[in-house]
């Protein structure tokens, strides 16, 4: 019997990517995850593979506004929905830094790194929907994000000072 | 909370390009973008997946094993048990094999699989067939010590490991030095103590152990790995694999915490299934094998007495410092005779001791170095101890420790087995600011007083007092190079590997203050030990002073050797001439400058600067700890509601990294293990419970209370710009200052870890078990 084939387009970074569902070579098996598919197929690999059980924020994503930890989303599901890696907050032609990836390189809100592409893509999904948030709403939307070299509080100082010069510059 | 963040800074005189200001680490841009490369983003052609059947039992006997099943699946290259496995072992000494057929805790390995995805390879672990002799295990190290408790190993009868060290011939495993009877005589107090510090933490870095091997030659193996020490791996697997010569590139790490600077079985693991397969093989820990079945912090246990005098020095020790090293020891000697440094920096002024240890070996996973090298599992046990002798006097602590810890004068044994007399260090002014920035003297009521009851007295707060200081900041030796390249570029040959402290960053800052020029102007090379000389890696803080003082002095070789060609062309004296922005020019005639080409008359040359380092111990850092906690009396909950970490540093290289760092005693198993974080062991099982981020507690980011940071700066004799290593400490002293802060909130000394409730209610009566 011919299995039934089918296929999906996930906007990644703005570009539609198209996927066949399947368990053949070269298809995306319905147990796919979205982390699985943007890494190993995509060659994205800012988001990382922290614990894939969605506990520690690494593999954080923004898909269709949302920051979703992507190795607790079936690629399958994903059908017509736009996904933002942290390579998408880049400017696509020059590769420029997003103001917000900026702030986060002039104060060093890191020490080892592995856990910043989920914490900026869980900030990004934060400012695009409250631009101004509290701190406590910031800490909130980020308590999903481990991070074991303690950069929080760089974290925080850093994502308020940013907010506070955005205001600054819109004024 | 944004706005209750306080940082006291106490900036040194010197005016410096970059050293003591923040700059934009080398890697920022990649980090932030996602450009950087962790291990698990590496791809090499052909490359394998290993996977690891891991065994249920915490004490077994492999009767039959059979792989033929898991070799015939499709898309598996290669399967081993042990078999298959060569006799490579690892540990110190050498004991713990590549694959055994004796498995010694539940996750130990019974067999592995190379195959061309990890879900193959998943597949193919169900299929292999395995009959056990179970045999029964000990899980307590005083009870593995006694006749007829069951056995790790047929060399090491009665479950001691041998204290052996590669510091030395006679290893440093026992302090009995003076008068320990005459000490107790003289004593004003003294006080029996027995206390534990078995939480068995887990580090948990994001970014979980891993490596990649694949052979070169039948005699040579490069290693890809996610540790910042490669010199000492190599050496450390070349020892275990006579004949090969094996090459380690550090990887960038998603966190270490000391747990990741040597994975000396995972690497042999995938060395051997890369020479099974004959392809590169990828061995990554998935989390739950990770928390499972990997190191965690040793448990650590004294039974001892402790005497003071009546104007609070201490002056006699003794006791039997016990250490649970789990199924094997990586380098748990070492850190026993690190930790008995560390017990002479903290009572610097004993001259009485008759402390001795034992190694011991019992049935759950490796226990090995971690953030603080023992020095927060020894301090755990050794300050509650030393404090029931305080506490018998009525004394402040925070008081007596000021007095007792080390400064320049003073003299201890460090891990070498040799007299050290300490030099440069006082740290009385870093006590004395940190407690006034803490409000220390309004907050210390008295042993078991709180400093607040609400009204309703539903809660109290306490305070608590821990300390800590490591000489190992100038340990092991360290070779480099700077080179000076004449169109204007200077590289630094040096091993120097990040796992998030800056390290790299400092010593580029380093270079580029020596040579002058813009930072990005200094490149520092990757850690792979083809290309670098030695260098024992991140561990120990001894960075800013081994890998610091190294690139100093070859900058300065280098620009030596830069001036005097300078010279010759100019017809100059050396003394007279500088170099900046890769121009030389004279002092006197600063506006005629020669860029560096000219100077060489040609490209094809570089100018080489080279330094050696060798080991002194003649420095120990500091880390005080001030705990301030509010427990709910009703429920037994504590929360820690502020804290403060305050140290002298000498110079400080990066105002944002250091604080960091000191902001970092809540991670890596530090401070929380006072609070509530401990991997939970079911003891009939024999069998942790937390094998997943959810069930393994942990604070989330809303949940971290104001922290402040006091850093003095009195520039100490270091050729590092003056500064020592800090980072690595910060979290040593603060869970002790946290059990001591929870017993003065609730009134009841508490006398194990960590604080949770139940321990709390057991401790005020209010559930059985208490005193």
């Amino acid at each position: 019997m011919k299995e039934h084939l089918e296929q999906i387009c996930i906007t990644v970074n703005g570009v539609p990517r198209k996927f066949i569902i399947g368990d053949g070579v070269g298809c995306v098996s319905p147990s796919e995850t979205l982390l699985d598919t943007i890494r190993d197929r995509l060659g994205l690999t800012a988001a990382k593979r922290g614990c894939e059980h969605g506990a520690c924020g690494c593999c954080t994503v923004i898909m269709d506004r949302e920051a979703v930890a992507s190795c607790m989303v079936l690629t399958a599901d994903c059908d017509g929905s736009s996904v933002t890696t942290l390579e998408g907050l880049c400017d696509p032609v020059t590769g420029e830094l997003s103001p917000l990836q900026k702030a986060f390189a002039d104060n060093s809100a890191f020490q080892c790194g592995f856990c910043t592409p989920g914490i900026i893509m869980s900030t990004r999904a934060l400012l695009d929907r409250n631009p101004d948030p509290t701190e406590e709403e910031l800490t909130e939307a980020l308590s999903g994000n481990y991070c074991r070299c303690i950069s929080h509080y760089q974290v925080i100082r850093t994502v308020m000072g940013f907010i506070q010069e955005m205001k600054r510059k819109e004024a | 909370m944004y706005e209750e963040m306080k940082k006291t800074v106490k900036v040194s005189e010197h005016e410096y390009r970059y050293i003591g200001k923040h700059g934009n680490r080398a890697d920022a841009h990649d980090l932030v973008s996602g450009r950087q490369k962790f291990l698990d983003d590496l791809v090499m052609p052909g490359m394998l997946v290993v996977r690891v059947l891991r065994s249920p039992h915490p004490n077994a006997l492999i009767k039959s094993i059979d792989l033929s099943k898991a070799k015939g699946l499709p898309g598996v290259i290669g399967a081993a048990s042990y078999k298959e496995a060569p006799d490579w072992k690892c540990g110190l000494p050498n004991h713990r094999r590549v694959l055994d057929r004796q498995v010694r805790f539940v996750g130990d390995s019974v067999a592995l699989v190379a195959a061309e995805t990890a879900e193959i390879g998943d597949e193919a672990l169900k299929l292999i067939d395995v009959e056990y002799e179970v045999l029964p295990f000990v899980l307590d190290c005083e009870k593995a010590l006694e006749p007829g408790a069951p056995q790790l190993y047929e060399e090491y009868p009665g479950n001691e490991i041998p204290k052996v060290t590669p510091f030395s011939e006679e290893p440093f495993n026992q302090i009995f030095v003076g008068d320990i009877k005459k000490g107790f005589e003289e004593a004003a107090y003294v006080n029996e103590g027995y206390m534990k510090y078995e939480n068995m933490a887990h580090p948990l870095p994001p970014e979980s152990p891993g490596c990649i091997a694949q052979w070169t030659s039948p005699s040579a193996v490069t290693v890809w790995y996610n540790g910042g020490a490669p010199h000492l791996q190599k050496f450390n697997t070349e020892a275990s694999i006579p004949g090969v010569a094996v090459r380690v590139i550090a990887c960038h790490a998603g966190g270490s915490y000391g747990s990741k600077q040597l994975i000396p079985h995972m690497i042999l693991q995938a060395i051997l299934m890369a020479k099974l397969t004959g392809r590169a093989c990828k061995f990554i820990m998935d989390r739950t094998e990770h928390l499972l079945s990997y190191e965690l912090r040793q448990g650590s246990r004294i039974r001892g007495r402790v005497g003071m005098t009546e104007d609070g020095v201490i002056n006699a020790v003794e006791g039997m410092w016990y250490t649970d090293s789990g199924m094997s020891s990586t380098y748990a000697q070492a850190m026993t005779a690190v930790g008995l440094g560390e017990c002479q920096a903290f009572l610097g002024k004993c001259k009485n001791w008759a402390l001795d240890t034992k190694l011991v070996a019992t049935n759950h996973s490796s226990q090995a170095p971690i953030r603080g090298f023992g020095g927060q599992e020894c301090k755990s046990v050794l300050v509650p101890m030393v404090c029931t002798v305080i506490r018998k006097a009525g004394m402040d602590p925070l008081e007596v420790f000021k007095k007792n810890f080390v400064k320049a004068g003073d003299r201890y044994i460090w891990r070498d087995n040799l007299w050290w007399e300490v030099h440069s260090v006082d740290y009385t002014k870093a006590f004395e600011e940190s407690a006034r920035a803490f409000g220390w003297k309004d907050k210390w009521k008295g042993w078991e007083k709180p400093y607040w009851v609400s009204e309703d007295g539903r809660y109290a707060r306490g305070v608590g007092v821990g300390v800590h200081g490591n000489a190992d900041i100038g340990e092991d030796p360290t070779e480099g190079m700077v080179k000076l390249h004449p169109f204007g570029s200077v590289t630094l040959e040096l091993c120097v590997g990040e796992t998030g402290g800056a390290q790299r960053f400092a010593v580029q800052k380093m270079v580029a203050e020596v040579m002058k020029v813009p930072l990005d102007g200094v490149q520092v090379v990757d850690p792979d030990t083809h290309a670098t000389g030695y260098d024992a890696g991140m561990i120990g803080s001894r960075g800013t002073i081994t890998m610091g003082t190294t690139a100093v002095r070859a900058a300065n070789d280098a620009r030596r050797q830069l001036l005097e060609m300078a010279a010759v062309k100019l017809n100059a004296n050396v003394e007279d001439l500088d170099t900046e922005n890769f121009l030389v020019f004279a002092k006197s005639r600063p506006e005629v400058r020669l860029p560096w080409i000219a100077v060489c008359g040609t490209p094809e040359m570089t100018i080489t600067g080279s330094a050696k380092y060798k080991q002194n111990f003649d420095k120990p850092n500091f880390a005080l700890y001030l705990a301030d906690v509010e427990v709910n009396l009703m429920t037994g909950e504590a929360k820690l509601i502020h804290a403060l970490e305050g140290s002298d540093v000498g110079q400080i290289i990066d105002p944002v990294n250091i604080r960091m760092q000191a902001e970092g005693s809540f991670g890596s198993a530090g401070g929380d293990t006072g609070l509530f974080e401990e991997m939970v062991m079911d003891k009939k099982l024999g069998r942790f419970m937390t094998g997943n981020m959810i069930d393994y507690k942990w604070r989330t980011f809303n949940e971290f209370p104001p922290f402040d940071t006091v850093l003095l700066e009195s520039e100490f004799d270091s050729e590092a710009f003056h500064a020592l290593g800090f980072g690595e400490i910060t979290p040593s002293p603060a869970p002790a200052a946290i059990l001591m802060a929870v017993s003065n909130a609730i009134g009841h000394e508490i006398t194990e870890y960590p604080c949770s409730p139940t321990v709390v209610l057991r401790a005020m009566g209010k559930i059985p078990g208490g005193k």
